[in-house]
């Protein structure tokens, strides 16, 4: 078989060997990472299967970012936990203010091609974007990497997304994501990896591309994995990693099926409440009055979507109704933004920052809407309940929308605006 | 394994977050705790309507959203003996292999709320007692399997000291 998915070339990398869809196999795992709401019980577990020393413990990362800084006392000991569990371990410890885990794992350069990662969270497939086969696991699982350095998996038959045609202006990556959970639906590619291919790729960056990958998991995938190209290797270098091999993708590998997205007919797309997959066009949204904004997330909270609602916004005020929360996806973007002027410019705008982490997105802290309010986000979940209040509605937007919106206090479009 | 109780009936796409709330994972490890929350957000007092061994009975893409592994964990603490559904999304169907929690894919389209179910695992068969019929089911892989008869994932790895099919 000489013609190989990106999932199979990164499986036989380390199989050394071809591997079968569909087949369970045990590989060792280049990294793993755990957030504030899993490691805790994976610690836990750790102990329970008899774990004393984490057996590769520079290839673990623990992120405090669900609930950070602390919004209550159950959190605040979980936290500690992890403190001392990192420092006992030697264990790389993420603590307040330093982002979010799937900013933070591919910026500090512990993603790239051919890794196979697991992160106790399920945006993990977020690391696709620069090559790697990267899915989340649960909190038990991540114990059995920390004790075994391994884990199983079930090789997955792949699906080929390819993007063609030409972005229009105020339509972005978050626009093609959502538009493939309107296509296909949530449970559109369960148990399968996605793997992008087509010449829409040299038009995005990887920050854009991440927030593709990102969203795999929102139609069920495992994966959501990008080819490697020149873009991907200068991002990779000055995130710490040269010399990555080459992955590109070769169409008569065997997929199992074809998706085929002409982009250059596409409007801006808005997930209605409360489902990721209840996907339309922006114009037909009708009118839909917002309180409150929400700039951030492992989705859209990245140098490059803070600049698109910087430049929307500049030198105008949000509507009196509505509050705006900016959270910038680490701390190394919120220091570049901050240099850049573009939180100057968001602040004068009216919007409120808060720390780099989740902030609201998961309805711990930060941000929490009353009864009956319509938030738009640019997270990858609109779930009933999801940011803390299960009377409120989310829409999921780009950034430019979400600016938008802000400024005229109702789901707006943002190609009028640009 | 023979598992045997009353259906409760839930629709497609029961997310990890309807499961058990965000708002109430992060604040303990306490499972029987977080229990008393299991469907809150769409089905409030859920917790009072169940008995021990109760099965619940779902659409496609059970368990989808977060990873959170206290989803299959506040299920079995509630006293849920399984969950039967029309499919799975893949980290809720390895958390729950992973914690001794049995699951089943099949068609649940003629089960109804209250129906008695009888569930044989190694043999793949799901009986209606209530309805008087039997639903064929496609058996585990046998790794799954395993892990499952182990009681999970920490149980096998005391049992192996690691992974039993490397
Ligand atoms: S930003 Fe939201 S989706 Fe991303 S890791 Fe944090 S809680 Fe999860």
């Amino acid at each position: 078989m000489s013609h190989k998915t990106l999932t199979e070339k990164i499986f036989e990398s380390h199989l050394d060997r071809e591997p079968k869809v569909g087949e369970v196999v045990v590989v060792d795992i280049d990294f793993a990472m755990g957030q504030d709401g899993t490691s805790p019980l994976a610690i836990q577990k750790f102990y329970e299967m008899g774990g004393k020393k984490v057996l590769k413990p520079e290839k673990i990362a623990l992120v405090i970012d669900h609930g950070a800084p602390s919004p209550n006392e159950g959190f605040s000991n979980l936290h500690k936990l992890m403190r001392d569990f990192a420092y006992e371990q030697g264990i790389k410890l993420f603590d307040i203010g330093s982002g979010i885990c799937h900013q933070l794992i591919p910026e500090y350069g512990f993603a790239g091609p051919y890794d196979i990662i697991v992160g106790a969270d399920s945006h993990t497939c977020t690391y696709g974007a620069v090559g790697a086969f990267a899915t989340g696991i649960g909190s038990s699982e991540l114990s059995a990497v920390m004790l075994s350095g391994k884990l199983w998996f079930k090789i997955p038959a792949s699906i080929r997304v390819v993007l063609s045609g030409k972005l229009p202006a105020g339509v972005y990556s978050k626009d093609i994501i959502l538009y493939l959970a309107k296509l296909i639906g949530a449970d559109g590619a369960t148990y399968k990896a996605l793997e992008f291919d087509g010449e829409v790729i040299d038009q995005l960056s990887v920050d854009a591309r991440f927030t593709i990958s990102n969203m795999a998991v929102e139609v069920g995938a495992k994966a959501g994995i990008f080819p490697v190209d020149d873009k991907t290797k200068l991002w990779l270098k000055e995130h710490g990693r040269e010399n990555v091999k080459d992955l590109s993708i070769d169409p008569l590998a065997n997929y199992e099926s074809t998706i085929e997205i002409d982009v250059s007919k596409l409007e801006p797309q808005v997930a209605l409440p409360h489902r990721v997959d209840n996907v339309v066009d922006i114009s037909k949204v009708g009118d839909v009055p917002i309180h409150q904004g929400f700039i951030g997330t492992c989705t859209n909270g990245r140098l490059e979507d803070l600049e698109i609602a910087s430049k929307i916004l500049e030198g105008k005020q949000i509507h009196p109704k509505v509050r705006l929360i900016v959270s910038c996806a680490s701390k190394s973007i919120y220091l570049e933004a901050l240099r850049r002027g573009i939180i100057e410019k968001l602040i004068n705008a009216g919007a409120t920052i808060i720390p780099p982490g989740c902030g609201p997105c998961v309805g711990t802290h930060a941000g929490v809407p009353s009864d009956g309010e319509n938030v738009i986000s640019t997270a990858n979940r609109n779930f009933k309940g999801r940011m803390g209040n299960n009377k409120a509605f989310i829409y999921l937007a780009s950034p430019a929308t979400v600016a938008v919106s802000c400024l005229t206090g109702k789901i707006t479009d943002p190609r009028r605006y640009l | 394994m023979i598992i045997r109780g009353f259906a409760h009936k839930l629709g497609d796409d029961i997310n990890t977050d309807y499961i058990i709330s965000g708002k109430y994972k992060f604040k303990t490890l306490d499972m029987k705790e977080l229990a008393q929350h299991i469907f809150e957000d769409i089905e409030p007092d859920f917790i009072k309507k169940i008995k021990p061994g109760d099965i619940i009975v779902a659409g496609k893409n059970f368990g989808c959203g977060s990873s959170r592994e206290q989803a299959p964990l506040v299920i079995k603490n509630a006293g849920l003996s399984a969950v039967v559904a029309v499919s799975f999304a893949r980290i809720f169907y390895r958390n729950a292999i992973n914690n001794g929690l049995p699951l089943v894919e099949c068609d649940t389209s003629n089960i109804d709320d209250g129906d008695e179910l009888e569930i044989e695992l190694e043999k793949g068969i799901v009986k209606d007692i209530t309805k008087g019929f039997e639903i064929q089911i496609n058996p585990l892989p046998p790794f799954m399997m395993k892990l499952l008869q182990d009681g999970g994932l920490v149980e096998h790895f005391k049992k192996y000291g690691g992974f039993s099919i490397e």
